[in-house]
This record gives structure tokens, sequence and C-alpha cells, in this order.
């Protein structure tokens, strides 16, 4: 038997007046998975976020959230999804346990062991002594925790997270990876956008690239980085090439005094690209060839081209 | 399946918040209204008789107390709103599995709260200073509470339309002011010339008052029960409509 997906997108389309935000994003997110939104900005990527968690309403098309429409079935969409959102919200009038406590009570939950959890979320967010302060008494940082607690305080299954790390610095930044790993292993499908490209090659088992309201690419994390049809070449001169010649100007990517990269296809023979160095009469010291990172494909295919 | 609980901790957290700033909330109004009632009480206590065996205070009171009830409920639903999408914790509730109906049934139901606890205080100095009474507090009750949903509800409208402070700013100062002011609040509408007193009947206020007052003094401008029409034809007229808005997302989920 097929099991349902977490997240289900069918022909979900926005339209804001003449600005069609979504063009019919259809694709799912299979339960317990890590998946990674990506694209560039205004690609969609919080409008579709937005839609799934019903903070928008989408124009056309539906969404389900483990079989559960978010428009028809909307309390339990609700209560099996939790939204860190990218923009900073902060409540002048209650502290951040209250906070907590508020938003448990709006899911019904509250007792002894909700109490518990909300202290649990505190400790393991490192908000503990901070859970008396108002929001805006809070750094950027803490902020952001406080919007992790948020969404996790109903114990959702399905965890979303929009830009998370934006503007966190790299110790909370890591410590926020480890907890959503750690999220992720207990059985929680993580969704996440991130600008940081090598946070999602690095935790994403899948991704979707977006532009323009459309989804240009969507495999596994793996799958794309191998299906890119280019490899690239650090090539180390003995001392800075002066000048290039046309087939080597045309595939350099990268240049540092003697150091040059070179983007090429996968299918091109190594041998050609030592013959047109050999040409260019460039004393070369060192070669070494890796595979395309996910930044790399990110950008050939947001700026036109194809994998 | 009605989530009772989520509305229930929405309306306890929307009456924390005003209770958080009780000085602004409630004091204040209370101060501001007891002032009036000192300077028209006091100046026109022995001059104008409105309703025979009542002074001027004692027919003033129930007008003022009625008044601070509408504007507070209005800025109770209204400030919390707009404040919320400003602040942006509007999301919190827009996360949670909380209907249209329940989140505006949590809103109006804190701003009759605070409406109510204002006006009782006015009322309270009232009944102790001016030998305030009343003939059925029944009525007292019913317009009171029909009175502060409707307003409200028509604060909740506000909020969800208005973009900034300058909106809601707007709206206050050149609707809700000149009606609640033009409600027979002061005076009797008897005491109008002739096209004054056909215009004051198309303003909804003046049968909240009229209708509060009877409650007081078993006398009013018009029946009693034109006045209960007209108060709960708004009350549904004004929650439809945000229902709707809350249900379409209108200004709210975009």
């Amino acid at each position: 038997m097929l099991q349902t997906p977490a997240v289900e997108f069918q022909q979900v389309k926005k339209q804001y007046g003449e600005l069609e935000a979504l063009k019919g994003i259809s694709f799912s997110v299979e339960e317990g998975s890590f998946f990674g939104l990506l694209g560039p900005n205004g690609a969609g990527k919080s409008t579709l976020i937005s839609s799934m968690s019903g903070l928008l309403v989408p124009s056309s098309g539906h969404i389900k959230i483990k079989g559960f429409d978010v428009i028809d079935d909307y309390r339990q969409t609700r209560r099996l999804l939790g939204l860190v959102p990218q923009e900073l919200i902060s409540d002048p009038f209650f502290s951040i346990r209250e906070l907590l406590q508020l938003q448990s009570g709006y899911f019904g939950l509250r007792g002894a062991k909700q109490s518990a959890w909300i202290g649990e979320l505190l400790e393991r967010l490192a908000l503990s002594d901070k859970s008396d302060a108002d929001t805006s008494q809070l750094s950027g940082g803490m902020k952001r925790r406080v919007l992790i607690a948020m969404a996790l305080v109903h114990k959702p299954q399905v965890l979303v997270l929009d830009e998370p790390t934006a503007g966190v610095d790299v110790e909370l930044r890591r410590t926020l990876w480890e907890f959503t790993k750690e999220l992720h292993q207990q059985g929680h499908t993580i969704i996440l956008t991130t600008h940081y490209l090598e946070e999602a090659e690095a935790l994403c088992e899948k991704v979707a690239i977006m532009q323009d309201g459309e989804v240009k690419a969507l495999d596994s994390t793996h799958a794309l980085l191998s299906k890119h049809s280019y490899r690239y070449l650090r090539v180390t001169l003995s001392q800075p090439a002066q000048q290039l010649i046309p087939p080597l100007e045309q595939r350099l990517v990268e240049r540092e005094h003697n150091r040059l990269v070179f983007k090429l296809e996968k299918t091109a023979s190594m041998t050609e690209l030592l013959a047109w160095l050999h040409e260019n009469q460039l004393q070369v010291t060192d070669v070494s060839s890796r595979d395309a990172s996910l930044e790399e494909v990110f950008l050939d295919l947001t700026s036109g081209e194809r994998v | 399946m009605i989530n009772y609980a989520g509305c229930w901790a929405l309306f306890i957290k929307e009456i924390r918040r005003f209770y958080s700033v009780v000085v602004q909330t409630v004091f204040a109004p209370v101060v501001a209204t007891l002032l009036y009632l000192l300077v028209f009480g006091q100046v026109l206590n022995t001059q104008v008789e409105v309703y025979s065996g009542a002074n001027y205070s004692q027919f003033l009171i129930p007008g003022l107390v009625m008044m601070a009830i509408l504007q507070n409920a209005f800025a109770n639903t209204s400030s919390s709103l707009i404040q919320s999408k400003m602040h942006g914790n509007l999301t919190f509730v827009l996360l949670s599995p909380i209907s249209p109906l329940e989140l505006y049934i949590a809103f109006v139901g804190a701003s009759i709260v605070r409406g109510i606890a204002v006006g009782f205080a006015i009322l309270v100095v009232g009944i102790i200073w001016f030998d305030l009474s009343w003939q059925s507090p029944l009525w007292i009750m019913l317009f009171a509470v029909l009175s502060a949903a409707m307003m409200g509800g028509l604060g909740m409208l506000a909020g969800i339309i208005s973009d900034k402070y300058d909106h809601l700013a707007a709206f206050q100062n050149f609707v809700i002011m000149p009606l609640t002011f033009l409600s027979g609040v002061f005076y009797s509408i008897h005491a109008l010339p002739g096209v004054w007193q056909e215009i004051s009947q198309f303003n909804p206020f003046f049968y909240m008052v009229d209708g509060f007052r009877y409650g007081f003094f078993g006398q009013s401008d018009v029946s009693v029960y034109l006045s209960l029409s007209v108060t709960l034809f708004f009350l549904m007229i004004v929650s439809a409509i945000n229902l709707i808005l809350l249900h379409k997302g209108v200004k709210i989920r975009e």
C-alpha cells in the first residue's frame, strides 16, 4: 500500500492581480523526509509555504497534509504542521513562557504534561533564562529560537522552516541544525527553505528548486548533483596566465592568482583541456576535478541553463 | 467540532492583553468620562431636567456609561487586531486550529469585558455620588452586552480593514467619535430641532444609548423594543460582515 505523502501540492496557483506568484505547483513530500525548497528571492517559496500553513489562501488547486486538505480540514492540518516563519515576530504583552502557554491553549493543550514540554523546549533552545522576558528584550537569534519553540509547541509531525538561519550567528546556526536533525531522526518531516545552499546540500535528502512561481527541478539531492552536466577542474599554474585562448576563456569560471577553475561538460575529454592548456603554453603544476555543488546546480538552473 | 479550549484561550489572552495595560485601557477612560460628568453635570445639573424626577447628572450618567462601553469595546478589538498585524503575532493565531467564528467570539467577548469594566466603574461612581437608581437591571445588562458586542465587532472590522494605525485613527475620529457624541448621550433627541431629530434616528448608537437609559428611568425617546431590534440588527450585520471577511481571509490571510 502506498504511504500518504506528508505534504502534497496539486496544481497550486496564487494570483496577485496580474502577478502569478505560483503557476500550478504539483509535487509531494514524503513522510519522514528532510526536504529542501530552494530558489532566488521572489521565486514563490514563501508563498507556497504560507499557502501550506493556512496563512494564505491559494487562488486554486489543493494542498494536503497527510491526506487532509488545508482549506477543508484546516483543524487537522494545523495540528499536523508547525511553521517557523521567515519574519521575526514580537508580542510586547507577554513573556516567552506565557506565549508558549497561550499557543498551547489555542491547540487545546494544557496541564502538567504540556508545561513539562514547554520547559523542555525552553531548555533545548537555550531560552530557559529568558523565559520571563518579553520578545522585545531579545536579540534576533533568540527571537528566531522563540519562533521555533512556538512552531513545536503542539508537537507537529511536519515542521516547515522558512529561512530559519537568516541573520543568525554561526554558533546558533549550528545549534539549530543539530536540533533540526534530531527532530528529523525522531520521525518529523522537515521542509526547509534556506539561502545557505551548503546547508541544504548537507541536510536535505530531496530538493525542489523554484523560480518565477514554478518548480524548475525536483529530485534527490544526490541525483540533482550527479545529473548536472558539468564538472569543475581546478588548474594550478607555475605562474599566473596573461591571456587565455578562446576555448579556455569561454570555460573559465574563476581566476585567483595562478589558480584557474574551468567548467567542463562531463562528456568533454580531459585530454582536450590539457591540449588547450598546452596550446596556450601554460605550465601546469596541478589539476584537480570535482562535481558541481548544489549552489552551482542552483545557479545554473535559475539563470536559465539546464541541468 | 468546535475548538472550545482554543477559543477560551484566545479570549483569556485578549483579556490579559488589556489588563496588562489596565491604566491605559480602563482607568484612563474612566477618569476621562468622569471629567465629562464633573463639568457638564455641575454646570447643567440645576438648569436642565430631561426626565421628570431625575436631575441632569442622573440623566447624563447612563449616557456616559454607554458611551464609555461603546468606545472601549471598539478600541479593544481594533487596537488588538492592528497591533497583532503590525507586530506579526497574529500569525500565531492564524496557524492554530481556531475557526473564524471562534476567533470572532474570543475577540468580541474580550471587548465586552473591557467595555463593561469601564462602564461599571463609571456607574459605581454615579450610584454612590449622584444617587442614581435603576428600574430594570435586565434591560441595562442586555443593552450593555449587545452594544459592546456590536462595537467590538465594528472594532474588529476596522482592525481587519486598516493597514496602519493611521487608518484606524481616521475610523475612530471621523466615524465612532461623532456618532457616539451625537447619539443622545448629553441630551434627549426631543430637545433637538425637527430635522436633527430625524437625522439622529439614523444613528444606530442613539438606540443603544436610549435603550440603556430605559433600564434606569423606565422612559426613553423611542420604544425600547425598537432600540433592541436596531441594536440586534446592527450586531448581526457587523458579525456577518466580519465572519465573511475572516472566512475569506481578507487582509488577514493575504
